[in-house]
């Protein structure tokens, strides 16, 4: 068992939904970047998505938008984003890391060398935006065939036929967007995405992560309860923005995971 | 060889995953996954269906003024001292370049699908004039995405379309350019996708977008065929188009991909030089592939595949990437790709003003000063056939600007409109 299902696992038996925390990689810097992903356990993440920056990422709203730029103009580039992880697993051999971002990069580096370097350092799941199932060839099966995950985002505009085309050769966990529009637009209700989430269960038996939308920790802890996990990324990289010291950033994660965890104790 | 015969053939792509060779695709958000499909398979209903072309005729005829004169350019193929060249005159059409040709059939697709807002991107505001126009004729809302920048250098155009009565949303995001634009209205897209219909302006993007665009705007090769053959009794021996997308050039070429005795060739922006890794527009000569915006195909990059902002004086043809079929096209050895510099293009431009009377776009200004380098060492028997895919009036500040001319006063009231 990976370290994703077995997160979920240990989850479940503590009656807890998953918190899952976003940075952009090298925002604003690499070491400051790498001092608060060494943070996230501790401020309590349970899986951690690292953002790739992309000069492009036409799904991401305007925080997560700026924080790749930022990423990008400290010269951040896709080794320095593995050697990141590798640094991390180095410290935690538990904690799942994800990437997520635009597939031009990995393509870029080359598919091959990307997913068994990307294995090495230790990551567990990728959230590659606009790889559909119908470009599966690209890089859901090479990197499904190194072991890592390859998650699916779900949006509210999938119908039951298409939930039935995404799902099958989905890994790790579904993310269910809860909100049609881009990464930090409107807050989503989770009295919609309940029945969604429902939806989605009778198709997989994988776990079901909500995300977009998400800002504050009474928020995320609406979603926990009907969810087995919450995503934030936006209200985190903004928190990161505001340049204060790590700390901030790390207590407002804190904050949201407490938000998250108290769902159904 | 005939055209539609099979396996051999240049004109059967895509296939049904939208694939020219390894190019194309559908690297899209899971979110405009639904309605992708949903708009290929209203595009094969309605390209099946004699209604839906007899309208689009109907309205090439009356509302764009089709078909475009063939033209042959008598003093400048004097000038030149060689092969017979032509002109396709597609700058002629209703608001001044080829784009219309596509806008309308995809408003008519749009129309079918029950769509009532149209977003669409623009860099030089001609896509953005031709979109605002169709949408202010068949009465749907329209939002077009312009790079902040090019706002302020394209006033004119800006004007233009807030008169039809588009809403003009200037795009800060990134060096607000048309790949911005592209970006923002792809976000617009994503978050609207109920009832709005993205009206893309070149002949790229997700499958079937790249399909949809080139058989509207294949129009002008057709035309161009029955045309040639009428003035000369034979097909020409050589096509010349601009790239920046390559919707106008893939346009004329595409009816003659199998008659594999005409050599074709695509223009794409050489700006400041190749050499200059940013100070060009070159996808294919100085581009490698990648994906973006929907598709696999060449495209500006770095070394880590982040996407460089390309250079071109033409600001149509000012976008990272172009067209997968052309990339195909490339990867076959069917179409040459060349560029040619800001420089270059409009030494064109002047000469095309002087010897014809016609004032181009700077987009075939550099179609135009290809056509100028060879056209010299090619015999008189030899006919080349060049799109003019766009009139120079939006152009001529820009021109003015780089011949060192001064015409503050009237520069400033246009940009203060």
């Amino acid at each position: 068992m990976g370290r994703i299902a077995e997160t979920f696992e240990r989850l479940r038996s503590e009656k807890k939904a998953a918190f899952i925390a976003y940075i952009m990689a090298g925002d604003p810097d690499r070491i400051t970047s790498q001092a608060i992903f060494d943070g996230l356990p501790a401020a309590g993440a349970d899986i951690i998505e690292l953002g790739l920056p992309f000069t492009d990422p036409v799904a991401d709203g305007e925080a997560v938008q700026m924080a790749g730029l930022r990423a990008l103009k400290s010269g951040q580039t896709l080794r320095a984003t593995l050697e990141m992880v590798a640094d991390f697993r180095a410290r935690d051999t538990t904690t799942p890391v994800l990437l997520m971002g635009y597939f031009n990069p990995l393509f870029s580096y080359g598919v091959e060398r990307f997913v068994a370097d990307a294995a090495n350092a230790g990551v567990d799941g990728l959230i590659i935006v606009d790889l559909p199932p119908e470009e599966d060839d690209d890089l859901c099966q090479p990197a499904r065939a190194a072991g890592i995950d390859f998650i699916r985002l779900v949006p509210p505009t999938t119908d039951g036929t298409r939930l039935a085309r995404v799902a099958p050769d989905a890994g790790g966990f579904i993310y269910y967007v809860s909100v049609t529009g881009t990464t930090g637009a409107a807050a989503a209700v989770p009295e919609e995405v309940a029945p969604r989430i429902e939806e989605i269960r009778k198709v997989t038996g994988l776990p079901v992560v909500v995300g977009f939308g998400i800002k504050t920790a009474a928020a995320a802890a609406k979603m926990a309860a009907v969810a087995d996990g919450v995503a934030v990324g936006s209200a985190i990289v903004s928190k990161i923005a505001e340049n204060g010291p790590i700390e901030n950033a790390l207590e407002f994660i804190g904050e949201l995971s407490a938000g998250a965890h108290s769902a159904r104790t | 060889m005939p055209a539609e015969t099979g396996i051999n053939s240049y004109v059967n792509g895509p296939d049904e995953n939208g694939r020219f060779g390894g190019f194309g695709g559908r690297y899209v958000p899971e979110a405009l996954m639904p309605l992708t499909l949903d708009l290929e398979a209203e595009y094969r209903r309605a390209k099946a269906d004699p209604a839906f072309w007899a309208e689009m005729d109907d309205l090439w005829t009356h509302y764009v003024g089709r078909r475009s004169p063939l033209y042959f350019a008598e003093r400048l193929t004097e000038r030149l001292g060689g092969a017979k060249v032509y002109f396709k005159r597609d700058e002629l059409n209703h608001t001044g370049a080829h784009k219309i040709n596509n806008v309308l059939g995809q408003v008519l697709v749009a129309r079918r699908m029950g769509k009532t807002r149209i977003v669409a991107e623009t860099g030089a505001g001609q896509h953005g004039v031709a979109t605002a126009t169709a949408c202010a004729k068949f009465g749907l809302k329209c939002v077009v995405y312009m790079g902040a920048h090019d706002v302020e250098r394209q006033a004119p155009n800006v004007f233009r379309m807030k008169l039809l009565g588009a809403e003009v949303v200037p795009v800060t995001s990134g060096r607000g350019t048309l790949k911005d634009a592209m970006n923002e209205a792809m976000r617009d897209w994503v978050s609207n996708v109920h009832d709005t219909y993205f009206l893309i302006g070149t002949a790229a993007g997700a499958h079937p977008y790249p399909q949809m665009v080139r058989d509207f705007q294949s129009i002008i090769g057709k035309e161009t065929r029955a045309q040639m053959l009428e003035a000369e009794g034979r097909l020409p021996d050589m096509l010349v188009a601009a790239i920046g997308g390559g919707s106008n050039a893939i346009g004329l070429f595409h009816p003659f991909l199998d008659d594999t005795e005409v050599a074709i060739v695509g223009v794409e922006a050489g700006g400041k030089g190749l050499q200059n890794k940013t100070g060009h527009c070159a996808s294919i000569s100085g581009g490698r592939p990648g994906v973006l915006h929907g598709n696999k195909t060449y495209l500006l990059q770095d070394d880590d595949g982040q996407i460089l902002e390309g250079f071109s004086i033409s600001a149509g043809l000012d976008y990272p990437g172009i067209g997968p079929e052309h990339a195909w096209l490339h990867e076959t050895g069917r179409v040459d790709y060349v560029a040619i510099t800001d420089k270059e293009a409009l030494a064109a431009f002047q000469l095309c003003c002087e010897t014809e009377g016609i004032i181009p776009a700077l987009e075939p200004a550099h179609a135009l000063a290809h056509v100028t380098k060879i056209a010299p060492r090619l015999p008189a028997g030899h006919i080349i056939c060049m799109n003019m895919c766009g009139r120079g009036d939006k152009d001529i500040f820009t021109a003015a600007r780089a011949l060192g001319v001064d015409m503050g006063g009237m520069q400033q009231r246009a940009a203060s409109q």
